[in-house]
């Protein structure tokens, strides 16, 4: 065993001998309590002190300072130990993290980041405005300078989770007579206070994830600048790279299983979810589902499935040996996008009258569940950048087309 | 699991490249065709190749070859990809080599394994007798005599059939048509009585042949691996050559995009370049994701089958899909984004499309891969 491997294995038997002894009993699998919220924060804080909610930012601002492969011997660990890891902000600390560790100053990175890290604030994304879309350069959102602050008029909408958050980070014009990419800003603040209203906006599924927010004189401490004053867009687009590739990943990977050691019998067979669930509605000729037309569709989803998440796998391992393109993001968000829209396809397809349920009786929480999901993954594609956007990018930044 | 080139195979992919856009770029497939030239390839270069070690990839190092992988072979078959290099690469070094490093008796490996690596026998697997590829329809029959077998039938698309040295001919010994139990395969000498070579013209302008066979005598020292019971044998031969053309494809897919994205930046339409056009950029991005899927899943699965995975077969299903549906798809876009010039002869693009087609149809085509994705998947 090399030095490395025995570091990890070291560090492995202490995650193992860890989670048990600082996970509330409640909170343990078999357990028929309903966990408190105190168990629960304290389950949070016992991650949090280690920085383990926010593993590789470095130790000095609240994270786990951890090598990614510590990283990964910590999640094999948490799953193995069955419990489910302790959640804070996804903006905090896939977005706004990053960026700060990247481009924020001394100051900003120790009043923010552990709060991150803590789950002590929730964040939320203002980018997208009313008028402006995919055009998100367009955005009209004006912050002016007065004393020691910012005085923020405009609006924002599909915020995500607005109506949970605390804080904003914001895309704001600061200098309205420069070209379009050269007068934004990034800016941070309270969303707490007189000024900011926030409501919710119902969709297609009956849900309401997103909101539009309201800024009337609201308020922003200039030292919440961050990067230079006008040079907001280069910060907005590392960030948009930081949720593409989040939201890519959430597909589910497609690799093929390799032989563990002791033999192929430890590799389980493959699985189709959509086959099976499609087995059960329309059943089998023989062994093959009995509708060939959706038979090929799933082996073609399945199929494409498969390749999406191997290529996935390559782009991390070339990006490790300095081969990888930063604009592939663009690329996996439209396909893990594209993909999940026909997935909601296919199984709409499959439940024929038995997806048409909206609520109440005759219809399983199930089927509810994935109907509301087909409808709801019709903003993949719009969401986080529409697919246009997407192939826009690609054709520019990686196929070098011109203008 | 790595999806990332060895550095051995980076550096056998240079030397590849190197050599096939030298010594065998499209124009060498053109010429060859424009003289119908008996043999569809230089028998010359052929040597040539073999003598860098391209035919004795996988042949174990005691019959003279380097006892390499499909990965290794797979990475060159990519680079004769993208020149149309017409070469029995996949007749000889994959499918060949393959039936007698699996299922040859010692003899019958030291007969011909060291000549195939020299470049000097040539091998062609006659398999398929029905126009759509449909591994176990063999009808061509092979009677037992008292002293060996009968065969009688015929064969179609026999790869690199009119120049073989050997065939390796799916016969079968009982069963009917359609049932995978009942087959042999027999290494048959063209030269014998009652074997019938005619060649045929394919749209790609490779080397293919018909074969018929009338009682032709073969002894039980010309059965290879277990009589009755070849479909074994066969299967790791039809997996090989699946994943072997799906590398092919691959590198197909790529020139034929490279060239059609710098068409796009190159060429002037209404004062613009063409390449302006959001109908045609957002297209060209499309292909982009699935060029580069592609690329994952024929890496995979050439990985896949050199480590003996289990259910490679789906792997290996689902690469040979992708490819063949990615290369109607580029060829297709590419031809159409050439404009008129991709309709002509002189231009590149309609070569690279008849190969593509030849190619997808070669071990089943799309529609044949996800039907046996499906069933690999248990559905």
């Amino acid at each position: 065993m090399s030095t490395e491997d025995a570091a990890l294995a070291t560090f492995r038997e202490q995650i193992r001998s860890w989670l048990p002894e600082v996970c509330p009993p409640s909170l343990k699998p078999g357990s028929d309590t309903t966990p408190s919220a105190e168990d629960r924060q304290a389950w949070l804080e016992a991650f949090a002190e280690r920085g383990y909610t926010t593993p590789t930012w470095p130790k000095e601002y609240g994270g786990g300072g951890l090598s990614k492969q510590e990283v990964a011997v910590l999640n094999e660990e948490v799953t193995r130990f069955g419990v489910m890891p302790p959640g804070v902000s996804f903006f905090g600390t896939v977005m706004l993290g990053p960026v700060l560790l990247e481009f924020g100053n001394e100051e900003q990175k120790q009043k923010h980041l552990r709060d991150i890290t803590f789950g002590r604030v929730q964040w939320c994304q203002g980018y997208s405005e009313p008028g402006a879309g995919s055009d998100l350069a367009g955005l009209q959102t004006r912050a002016v300078r007065d004393g020691e602050q910012f005085i923020v008029n405009g609006s924002k909408i599909w915020t995500s989770m607005a109506d949970q958050a605390d804080w904003i980070f914001c895309l704001v014009r600061t200098d309205p007579d420069a070209a379009k990419h050269d007068g934004i800003s990034f800016l941070l603040f309270d969303l707490h206070q007189p000024g900011v209203t926030i409501s919710p906006i119902q969709l297609i599924s009956g849900q309401s994830d997103f909101c539009q927010v309201f800024f009337e004189d609201a308020k922003a401490e200039a030292s919440n600048l961050v990067g230079p004053l006008n040079g907001g867009w280069t910060i907005a687009k590392r960030l948009l790279q930081h949720e593409r590739q989040t939201l890519s990943g959430g597909m589910p990977g497609g690799e093929s299983p390799t032989p563990k050691k002791g033999g192929a019998s430890e590799v389980p067979a493959p699985t189709s979810p959509l086959a099976e669930d499609a087995r059960a509605y329309l059943g089998t000729e023989g062994d093959r589902l009995a509708d060939p037309a959706l038979r090929d569709r799933i082996a073609q989803y399945e199929l494409d499935k498969l390749c999406f998440g191997l290529t996935l796998k390559r782009n991390g391992q070339e990006a490790k040996a300095g081969q990888g393109t930063s604009a592939a993001s663009s690329m996996f968000k439209l396909y893990a996008s594209e993909m999940n829209k026909r997935r909601g396809e296919i199984q709409m397809s499959t439940r024929g009258a038995a997806a048409l349920g909206w609520e109440g009786e005759g219809f399983s929480s199930n089927e509810i569940m994935e109907t509301r999901g087909w409808l709801r993954s019709k903003g993949n594609s719009i969401e986080g950048g529409t697919s246009e956007v997407q192939l826009n990018v690609i054709a520019k930044r990686v196929l070098g087309l011109p203008d | 699991m790595s999806l990332v080139l060895t550095e051995e195979q980076t550096l056998l992919k240079e030397t590849a490249a190197e050599f096939v856009q030298e010594k065998s770029p499209v124009t060498h497939l053109r010429e060859l065709r424009d003289k119908s030239d008996a043999t569809g390839f230089s028998r010359a270069l052929w040597k040539e190749m073999s003598e860098l070690g391209w035919a004795g990839i996988l042949i174990p190092e005691e019959y003279g070859g380097s006892g390499l992988g499909l990965s290794e072979i797979g990475v060159i078959l990519e680079e004769c990809g993208r020149t149309l290099a017409p070469y029995p690469l996949l007749s000889t070094a994959v499918l060949g080599a393959s039936a007698l490093a699996l299922g040859g008796s010692d003899a019958q490996k030291q007969a011909l394994l060291p000549g195939v690596a020299q470049g000097e026998t040539l091998l062609a697997l006659a398999h398929q007798e029905k126009p759509r590829f449909a591994p176990y329809d063999i009808a061509l029959n092979a009677k037992a005599t008292s002293d060996g077998f009968e065969l009688t039938g015929e064969k179609r698309f026999v790869l690199d059939g009119h120049v073989a040295d050997r065939l390796i001919v799916v016969a079968r010994t009982s069963g009917s048509v359609g049932e995978r139990e009942g087959l042999t395969l027999f290494l048959v000498d063209p030269s014998a009585s009652g074997v019938g070579v005619s060649r045929t013209n394919m749209v790609d302008s490779r080397n293919a042949a018909n074969v018929r066979f009338e009682n032709v005598v073969v002894t039980a020292d010309d059965v290879l691996g277990d009589a009755d019971r070849g479909a074994d044998l066969l299967d790791a031969l039809i997996e090989r050559g699946t994943a072997a053309v799906s590398a092919e494809l691959l590198g197909l897919i790529q020139e034929v995009f490279d060239r059609t994205v710098t068409y796009l930046k190159t060429r002037d339409q209404f004062g613009v370049k063409i390449g302006t056009f959001q109908a045609l950029k957002h297209r060209a991005a499309n292909m982009f994701s699935e060029v580069e899927l592609s690329k994952s899943i024929t890496i995979d699965a050439l990985r896949a089958v050199d480590e003996e995975r289990p259910f490679r077969e789906r792997v290996v299903s689902a690469a040979k899909a992708r490819t063949s549906d990615t290369a109607e798809l580029v060829t297709r876009e590419g031809l159409q984004m050439h404009g008129g010039i991709g309709m002509t002869d002189e231009e590149e693009i309609g070569l690279f499309m008849k190969r593509a087609k030849a190619a997808e149809v070669t071990f089943g085509d799309g529609g044949f891969h996800r039907d046996a994705f499906a069933k690999a998947t248990g559905f």
